[in-house]
């Protein structure tokens, strides 16, 4: 059996009479591209907070890397948190930071015994890996979306992370751009052997990018496959996605 | 059962938010891990940052206060009385007010619009799950600021102020400034000038305190980073006003 690094079982969220999650599962293996799809306002966000620990989940267990997600204490929760990255669909970059500094926050604070060196050679190879050097004096309000989600992308990689989650990650992108991310989401699964977790209905990304796709509807895992297989299926509940 | 109209339950409810916000400051402000480098940044950006604003504003203040109050006393044939007069009313009262008010509209609102838009757009969320506690590097180190240097803004604009007085009254007359100081510092007593210091913290702790809860709590999208900087300013000019209120009627359960 492959290893398992995200596995969620009965997992429910409601707001108020809103039944987000309902009884949805889902399991994440080592080395693994999951995309979970679904209509807009589907409950696709929330599961990945979920799994973060930034939304508390009604019922059901998330265990991450072997840890019961809900049991875990603040700083057990930070701790796996450096192992688990969160690419946010607003990329959450630090205005008020230049690109350097938003590269440097979270290794401040888990890395205390690099030196500046050590930090500046860091950040300057996670920049790297998005082609974007030479903005790292940049403030985030100088560059374009694209540029932003790549430095977004770059601060969560600069942790070394065995997990990434993307939270649409080429929405309000072009085309291109849109494809470059997507080409990238596989570059770094590639190249650092990371397990994903994307929310997506950006279909040209999923394709470029799905090794699985995971079907939420109703707040239920609705069905799984792979792109081929679920774009084949008559279900009038899937079919729309792949038209 | 006691009918309460909604606005009052809903104010009731804010004030007991407000209420928890401040015990969690409390509980968290001061366990480690400290944000020292943040802190000393907050420091400078709402103290420095503040001076030219408050210093002009206390200058004026002070003339204007001693060319408003001049007429009435040289009616009463009184005008000698002009600096002690000045000196106590500014020290006591409109120093740390006046400064307290200004630092709200200027430092309350960016400080709600700052962590308002942080919310809107992930950042307080992506400090989260960078293993940073945003509680502790935005609020503390925020409200801690506002806490210490409110007090140092109005010493310095007390000190300004009286140079404004020091020319009002020198529009009118000749008095020389060892003059002018004596009989300001002859007329104050440490009554006079430790609750007016001591209640500048409460001041500075309400502005920081209130400034960031309503940009933590900030919801609606951009609409709401509006709102927030918006009801800071109100909300902690309300709670300015009502801790004077308390101050004063315990500094003089302490008057001679």
């Amino acid at each position: 059996m492959k290893d398992e690094v995200i596995k969620i079982e009965g997992l429910c969220k409601s707001f108020g009479a809103n039944k987000v999650l309902d009884h949805f599962n889902l399991t994440l293996h080592r080395g693994e591209n999951l995309v979970v799809l679904g209509k807009s306002g589907s409950g696709k966000s929330v599961l990945i907070k979920c799994i973060i620990g930034l939304i508390e989940p009604d019922h059901g267990k998330i265990r991450v890397l072997g840890k019961d997600v809900q049991a875990l204490n603040h700083l057990q929760l930070d701790y796996l948190r450096v192992k688990v990255a969160f690419l946010f669909q607003s990329n959450a970059l630090y205005d008020s930071m230049t690109v350097r500094e938003n590269l440097e926050f979270p290794l401040r604070r888990h890395s205390f015994q690099l030196n500046d060196s050590e930090v500046d050679q860091m950040v300057m190879e996670a920049l790297a890996n998005v082609g974007l050097e030479h903005t790292v004096d940049m403030m985030p309000a100088d560059l374009s979306g694209g540029m932003r989600k790549r430095i977004a992308l770059a601060r969560t990689l600069i942790l070394k992370p065995e997990i990434i989650l993307y939270d649409e990650p080429t929405t309000g992108l072009d085309p291109i751009t849109g494809l470059e991310i997507s080409n990238l989401i596989n570059q770094i699964r590639d190249k650092y052997q990371t397990s994903s977790l994307i929310i997506s209905h950006d279909m040209h990304c999923v394709k470029t990018v799905a090794h699985r796709i995971v079907m939420l509807i109703d707040g239920k895992c609705y069905t799984e496959g792979t792109f081929e297989e679920l774009s084949a299926s008559d279900d009038p509940k899937i079919k729309p996605f792949f038209y | 059962m006691l009918y309460v109209p909604d606005n009052v339950k809903s104010f009731l409810t804010e004030l007991g938010e407000i209420a928890r916000f401040s015990t969690r400051f409390f509980r968290e402000g001061f366990l480690p891990r400290f944000e020292w480098e943040e802190f000393f940044r907050q420091c400078y950006v709402v103290g420095y940052r503040s001076l030219p604003l408050v210093g002009l504003t206390a200058f004026i203040i002070g003339l204007v206060l001693t060319m408003q109050l001049r007429p009435t006393m040289v009616y009463y044939g009184v005008e000698v009385q002009i600096p002690a007069m000045v000196g106590i009313a500014i020290v006591r009262e409109v120093g740390p007010i006046l400064t307290a008010l200004i630092f709200a509209g200027k430092i309350g609102s960016s400080i709600g619009a700052e962590l308002g838009s942080m919310k809107v757009t992930e950042q307080i969320d992506a400090m989260e799950v960078s293993g940073t506690n945003p509680f502790k590097y935005l609020v503390v180190t925020r409200t801690l600021a506002t806490m210490l240097m409110l007090p140092v803004l109005v010493i310095l604009s007390d000190t300004i102020s009286l140079f404004g007085a020091y020319l009002g009254v020198n529009l009118y007359e000749t008095l020389t400034y060892p003059l002018f100081f004596k009989k300001v510092f002859d007329n104050l007593t440490y009554i006079d000038i430790i609750p007016a210091f001591i209640k500048t913290f409460f001041f500075g702790f309400a502005v920081g305190i209130i400034g960031c809860y309503k940009g933590y709590y900030c919801e609606k999208g951009t609409e709401g980073v509006g709102i927030s900087a918006n009801s800071s300013v109100v909300a902690s000019s309300v709670a300015i006003f009502i801790l004077d209120l308390i101050a004063v009627q315990i500094s003089d359960m302490f008057q001679p």
